[in-house]
């Protein structure tokens, strides 16, 4: 008995590595269909995918990969990310110095922090891109309405990771701009300064301070942004993330035209066309069934063409991120100087159309139409029910042709408004109106400035179309094209045309040289 | 409740009253929320500083003899300007009323905001600019040695000087 155990053993021993393979994956290799489906739904880490998936999903025009090339970034930027923080230090004594061994003396350091920077820069592209995507066509329409909602959760929740994430690095850009960005959180002061009441009301004030634990940016400042970009917003954005995939699922899957499912014949199922999907009945319960007028679902297995589309793209964005931070180094400027400000000091690109508003005035421009514009695209979905057309890029032809007249009318619009405010000034320059009225009160400068004349001539564009096509869809096409053309057009003006003291230059060799 | 045994009549005449049992469910559950609720809104008060960590906001700038009327006297770390002629001193903030940037003090002596091109007269006084307002005067006082003080939390208007 002994000598026979012993055989066993060693027959054990030798059949180790096949046992635990068969322990960790129950079924066999993926070459049957039941088998590739058994690969999604028993493996922890795929089974947030679908098992099978329609093969409209599959083609390249439906998406883009847009989706899966910003949740690859993030991932990206989780884990350069966590390397970081093995160096970095939360101080303000010590954040810019640490910053500078990260660059100069980490192994690999150099390479993580341009990673972590470009893949930050392409994750706010990436999630503005899959929005714009999502939009046009018609993905967030019933019953992916709140799905779109989410989607614009995780939009916010990526700008506000990218604002914390630039204090951190303690240097003249990281202070300045979160200077601005922070008074731009209190600028409803701007208007409890306007009625005399900022003594017993000053709701502004409280958020500054909720900001920054302080009135100025300083050892407060830094700990709290610290733990909001570590912490508390990248763990909001996986949960929310979470249950954005969740519901493609629930949703069932990706928007697709009806003409992507063939009609249900009048015989029911013709021979041959038997689902390969086999259904387990667990109970019966009050509710509508899953399957509508349409015929077997057109679909493939997930594994292996979702996964190698998958793959292929977050090998894409590694390489562009590794190749762009061989050649690109993220900046750092001198250490933080609350005394001197840069000149001139802007804001990231992404916040930059945010800073031209807010140069005309704080709290609209900064708050107000930001506020309108996120609560607005939150709301399209629920303002916008018309059902046809769903997964066609533009709802067709009609929309294409609205979608270019309104990059047109946006292009005229805002380069437009923004030459006129560089020729002419506004309402508080104006001698004839100093003339006629005295001092402008900034009340009326917050009310009617650049920005909201911008914002109402879009609201005009788009209840004209709401009237010539009697389509909300087409009224949406035009507003979101309108806003998106003025959002790039903007960032643009400002990141090249506007120089120090924030004036208008045609060149960068333009500018003149600035004493200090 | 989908298991309660209905009265086999429908319409607003016959809504079946909430019974008793429901009752204690129902206020169960609202307890339960409100206590989440309230324990949330509890906690999320910590972030909400009760105490500041600045210094005092009353500094000494100098003795009046420090500033004689003529050309303003910048005290960088302060973020101040000291005016002075023969009215007297006034005390000028260089923090920009718009988003806090600092102003630089050109040779003809107006003031520019660097990040969103406020312009400000040799007093303060906004000429042009996003600024809704001027830049703010701080209020001065003097010890009974002779120092003068400033107090960066208290605003005085742009013509009370003080006299020396």
């Amino acid at each position: 008995m002994a000598y026979s155990a012993g055989r066993q053993f060693l027959s054990n021993l030798k059949n180790v590595p096949r046992n635990l393979r068969d322990s960790v994956m129950r079924h066999g290799r993926p070459t049957s269909d039941r088998a590739r489906t058994q690969t999604v739904v028993q493996n922890f880490f795929l089974h947030i995918h679908p098992s099978r998936v329609h093969n409209h999903t599959l083609k390249w025009t439906t998406t883009m990969g847009l989706g899966i090339m910003t949740t690859a970034l993030f991932l990206i930027l989780t884990v350069t990310g966590i390397l970081l923080m093995v160096y970095y230090k939360p101080s303000v004594a010590t954040a810019f110095d640490s910053i500078k061994d990260i660059h100069f003396v980490v192994p690999t350091g150099r390479m993580m922090r341009n990673v972590h920077r470009w893949a930050a820069h392409g994750m706010v592209v990436m999630v503005m891109m899959h929005m714009a995507r999502a939009f046009y066509t018609s993905a967030y329409k019933r019953p992916r309405e709140f799905n779109w909602v989410l989607g614009m959760m995780l939009f916010v929740l990526t700008l506000g990771l990218s604002f914390t994430g630039y204090l951190l690095p303690w240097d003249q850009l990281a202070f300045w701009a979160v200077t601005i960005g922070s008074s731009i959180a209190g600028s409803p002061s701007e208007v409890t300064d306007a009625f005399g009441i900022t003594q017993s009301f000053d709701p502004g004030g409280r958020i500054r301070e909720l900001l920054l634990g302080a009135h100025y940016i300083g050892e407060e400042a830094l700990i709290r942004f610290y733990t909001l970009h570590i912490m508390v917003l990248p763990i909001a954005l996986s949960v929310i993330l979470g249950v954005h995939f969740w519901r493609i699922r629930k949703d069932g899957g990706l928007a697709r035209p009806a003409s992507a499912d063939p009609p249900i014949t009048q015989d029911g199922l013709k021979p041959g066309e038997a689902p390969d999907k086999t259904f387990g009945l667990m109970a019966v319960v009050r509710e509508r069934t899953p399957a509508t007028d349409q015929a077997i679902e057109n679909t493939s297995p997930a594994w292996p063409r979702l996964f190698r589309v998958e793959a292929a793209l977050t090998v894409l964005v590694l390489l562009i991120t590794v190749v762009l931070s061989i050649w690109l180094d993220a900046p750092l400027k001198e250490l933080a100087n609350p005394e001197v400000p840069e000149n001139p000091a802007k804001a990231p690109w992404y916040f930059l159309g945010l800073q031209e508003l807010v140069s005309y005035s704080a709290f609209m421009g900064g708050m107000v139409i930001p506020g309108i514009v996120v609560v607005g695209l939150a709301l399209i979905p629920y303002l916008d029910r018309e059902d046809e057309d769903v997964g066609i890029w533009f709802s067709g032809r009609q929309g294409r042709r609205i979608a270019t007249a309104s990059t047109v009318y946006g292009i005229v619009l805002s380069v437009g408004i923004l030459a006129f405010t560089v020729k002419f000034k506004w309402l508080g320059e104006w001698d004839w109106v100093r003339n006629l009225i005295g001092e402008v009160p900034p009340i009326v400068i917050t009310l009617f400035n650049p920005g909201t004349v911008f914002v109402l001539a879009a609201a005009a564009w788009s209840i004209g179309l709401l009237r010539v096509t009697n389509s909300t869809r087409m009224a949406a096409i035009g507003l979101f094209t309108c806003f998106l053309v003025c959002f790039v057009i903007m960032t643009y003006f400002a990141t090249f045309l506007r120089g120090p003291n924030w004036d208008f230059y045609w060149s960068q060799a333009d500018w003149p040289v600035i004493e200090h | 409740m989908t298991d309660k045994p209905s009265s086999g009549l429908t319409g607003p005449r016959f809504e079946e009253p909430v019974e008793r049992r429901d009752f204690f469910g129902l206020a169960a559950v609202w307890s339960f929320f409100g206590m989440i609720l309230t324990a949330t809104l509890g906690a999320l008060k910590l972030p909400m500083p009760a105490v500041f960590p600045e210094a005092d906001s009353r500094f000494p700038i100098g003795k009046p003899e420090d500033f004689p009327a003529g050309p303003p006297k910048e005290i960088k770390r302060r973020r101040l300007w000291v005016l002075s002629d023969d009215k007297g001193i006034a005390v000028v903030s260089t923090v920009c009323p718009h988003l806090r940037c600092v102003v630089t003090r050109h040779a003809d002596g107006t003031f520019v905001c660097p990040c969103h091109g406020s312009r400000f007269d040799a007093t303060g006084k906004k000429t042009s600019g996003p600024s809704p307002r001027g830049l703010i005067w701080k209020e001065v006082s003097i010890t009974p040695d002779g120092r003068l003080i400033v107090d960066s939390e208290r605003e005085v208007s742009s013509n009370a000087r003080f006299a020396v």
